[in-house]
């Protein structure tokens, strides 16, 4: 088995990178996830890494970079998060449209204004459109995991989609924590090189990045959307596959005493553990809670939200993201999955720990309190709850 | 045209567009060993209407204003792959994506010195959208967002010199063509070719729809820009301005309102005289800097 080391979040992604024998890393800094160019830049000037690190002027670039380096039949990864997500937008849908199997590790952190460099899902959540496979990590060791596994899925010919992973703005990125760090031939083992379909190649010259007609168009997209679905299959076989050579068992969605729960909180991202320790106090209060962690929210696990939707009374989704003007993101996914259910929980909908806000037990039992009355009234007027919201800043103005 | 053409007929350019006439010389001196990285606008929508293609060579598009950075990936992704070696990496794009929107990323190109060959193909203002100024629009000329009016005579502001910006970066070497001097453009090409290192080339890409005037005339109003000093013909190793070789000077320069007559985007200033002084003034001044 691997070696035991003490790491932060971005360095468990960036050695993954490593352990993946990335071949490209285009990349440009931005907080929380400088770490990561930096510690690729650490192994390629130590030796330790064979990599070209293309420092760009920009995260735009970083992106288009990576396309291009792509389609040129390497494997590419890269970091960022917030800001230069948003600035790498345009090139994510067009990386997606491409098929072109990039991975990017995203230290998730609130987006501006005002400015903020701590924890939210905001900026993957207004990217959950863009084509990309969304991954969340709830800790350092699953940081690096699923950064493994993001390769095998991406490249695997039935489903050629880039992937990110999120891990949470310094909850993670810069948290120590042990993990197992595999040796290289393990991951050797578990993840081949990368074989592309197409390259530029003179010897096979193809056009790549054309331009589609209404005549056309469709189809290209209608292919994203089964890529995508054939990604739910693969994303299972990947984690099999590794649980198998590496022991460590991972789901689309993890449960926690659900069987008999009542009122079951849906989480992404580090907040999972907060979630299963609060639900044990709560079953010591009388109340009958449980915790679904969802690892992979694209493609979206639809099945497993409904077997989980059929256990609880209430659903508690905590959303770190907001979409102004209905809910939060997960909470609208979850909503339509279940929309032609025949029996379906009352949902609930939390606006939780943006811009960083600590996520706390107290938290916990004030949704599970609205939970409780929901239950009781049997009915939902608003299901969406802004939780620990300071009402005194709110009053009277400035 | 010849079948071991790169660049093939069939693609749905204007008749008379000088790009795709500079587009076929830089192939034809390129050759097949050539991977090109292609920015949106006119060159990348009228050759690739899929699923037809113009290019017998590997050829990337990605979005507009990133042609630079795309070409980054493709060097550095050969180069580690092993594949690098002979193989030219181009990159192509319009004056709107070099001058404005692409701008950053190729400076960023060129600082961090690959070894690309970018060519721009100015033609003035942004085409594909229907005729925008740009900042590579010169002064005075109409488009759809600078009509000549009844107060402003057209494009405020001058021309951003491209190559002087680029060439201030120090790359291994930088040129300005056009296609009335075939022999001229691809002997700058070939030398872009075989530098180490970022090399530029800005070929004047006169367009008949954009700039109005009847398509046979596209060899001729090249000539004429450089004739009357309006584009000069120019290249440079390294980012030392004194030494810029002019590679053609004009016997006798024309005026500039000759090459105005010919073009609607400049027709309402042969009513202004002093608009045309003005420029011919501007047009001499930087005559006078290039020794001529």
């Amino acid at each position: 088995m691997g070696v035991k080391q003490v790491v932060k979040g971005n360095f468990a992604t960036a050695v993954a990178a490593k352990l993946a024998r990335v071949d490209v890393v285009p990349a440009y800094p931005i907080t929380p996830s400088t770490l990561f160019p930096e510690q690729i830049s650490q192994y390629v000037a130590n030796g330790e890494m064979d990599a070209e690190l293309l420092l760009t002027e920009s995260e735009h670039s970083a992106m288009s970079a990576a396309i291009g380096a792509s389609a040129s039949g390497a494997r590419v990864a890269t970091s960022t998060a917030s800001q230069g997500l948003k600035l790498m937008s345009e090139m994510l849908f067009i990386a997606s449209g491409m098929r072109l199997p990039i991975v990017v590790a995203v230290g998730n952190r609130a987006l501006s204004a005002p400015i903020n460099i701590w924890c939210d899902h905001s900026d993957t959540m207004a990217e959950r459109d863009s084509g990309w496979m969304q991954f969340y990590a709830e800790s350092n060791q699953a940081a690096l995991d699923l950064m493994l596994m993001a390769f095998k899925i991406a490249e695997d010919h039935r489903v050629l989609l880039p992937a990110m992973v999120g891990l949470d703005a310094f909850v993670l990125t810069h948290t120590m924590e042990g993990v197992d760090v595999p040796l290289q031939e393990e991951v050797d083992d578990f993840l081949p090189p990368y074989k592309p379909v197409y390259t530029l190649n003179v010897n096979n010259p193809m056009t790549f990045g054309s331009f589609g007609t209404p005549a056309h168009y469709m189809e290209f997209k209608y292919q994203q959307w089964e890529a995508m679905k054939s990604a739910r299959k693969v994303i299972d076989e990947v984690f099999a596959d590794f649980e198998r050579k590496f022991g460590r068992k991972y789901e689309k969605v993890s449960e926690y005493r659900t069987d008999d729960a009542e009122i079951i909180f849906i989480t992404m991202g580090s907040v999972s553990g907060t979630a299963r320790a609060a639900v044990d106090r709560l079953r010591e209060r009388g109340i009958k809670a449980g915790a679904a962690k969802i690892v992979v929210f694209r493609p979206f696990p639809l099945e497993r939200i409904k077997d989980i939707a059929k256990k609880a009374e209430v659903l508690a989704v905590l959303d770190r993201a907001v979409s102004f003007g209905i809910s939060g993101p997960v909470f609208t996914d979850i909503a339509g999955a279940l929309t032609n259910e025949e029996e379906k929980p009352m949902l609930l909908d939390f606006i939780i720990g943006l811009g960083g806000r600590d996520i706390t037990f107290r938290d916990f039992f004030e949704m599970a309190e609205i939970a409780k009355k929901t239950m009781k009234a049997g009915k939902v007027d608003d299901p969406v709850h802004w939780i620990n919201l300071r009402k005194e800043l709110l009053e009277g103005g400035a | 045209m010849a079948s071991d053409e790169l660049f093939v007929s069939g693609h749905r350019g204007c008749a008379g567009c000088g790009m795709a006439t500079a587009v076929r010389m830089v192939l034809q001196e390129a050759g097949p060993n050539t991977i090109v990285a292609n920015a949106t606008g006119c060159l990348e929508v009228m050759t690739t209407g899929y699923p037809e293609t113009a290019w017998k060579i590997p050829w990337i598009h990605a979005a507009f204003e990133n042609a630079a950075a795309v070409a980054s990936g493709v060097d550095v992704a050969l180069k580690k792959l092993g594949k690098r070696e002979g193989v030219n990496v181009l990159a192509f794009a319009g004056d709107g994506g070099t001058f404005d929107i692409g701008f950053q990323a190729l400076s960023g190109m060129l600082e961090r010195g690959h070894n690309i060959t970018y060519v721009v193909f100015d033609n003035e203002a942004y085409m594909n959208t229907g005729i925008q100024r740009c900042s590579s629009t010169p002064p005075y000329a109409s488009t759809t967002t600078s009509p000549a009016g009844r107060v402003i005579p057209g494009k405020q502001g001058k021309k951003k010199p491209i190559s002087k910006i680029v060439a201030a970066h120090d790359i291994a070497y930088t040129a300005t063509a056009t296609i009335a001097h075939p022999k001229d453009l691809k002997t700058k090409i070939k030398k872009a070719l075989e530098s180490e290192g970022p090399s530029f080339v800005q070929i004047f890409s006169p367009c008949p729809t954009g700039w109005r005037f009847p398509s046979e005339l596209s060899v001729k109003l090249s000539k004429m820009a450089v004739d009357t000093g309006i584009f000069v013909l120019w290249e440079l190793e390294g980012g030392n301005f004194d030494n810029i070789r002019i590679t053609y000077k004009p016997k006798e320069r024309k005026p500039v309102e000759e090459y105005f007559k010919l073009q609607g985007r400049f027709r309402h200033l042969l009513k202004m005289p002093e608009k045309i002084a003005e420029i011919q003034r501007e047009v001499d001044e930087k005559c006078a800097e290039f020794g001529f």
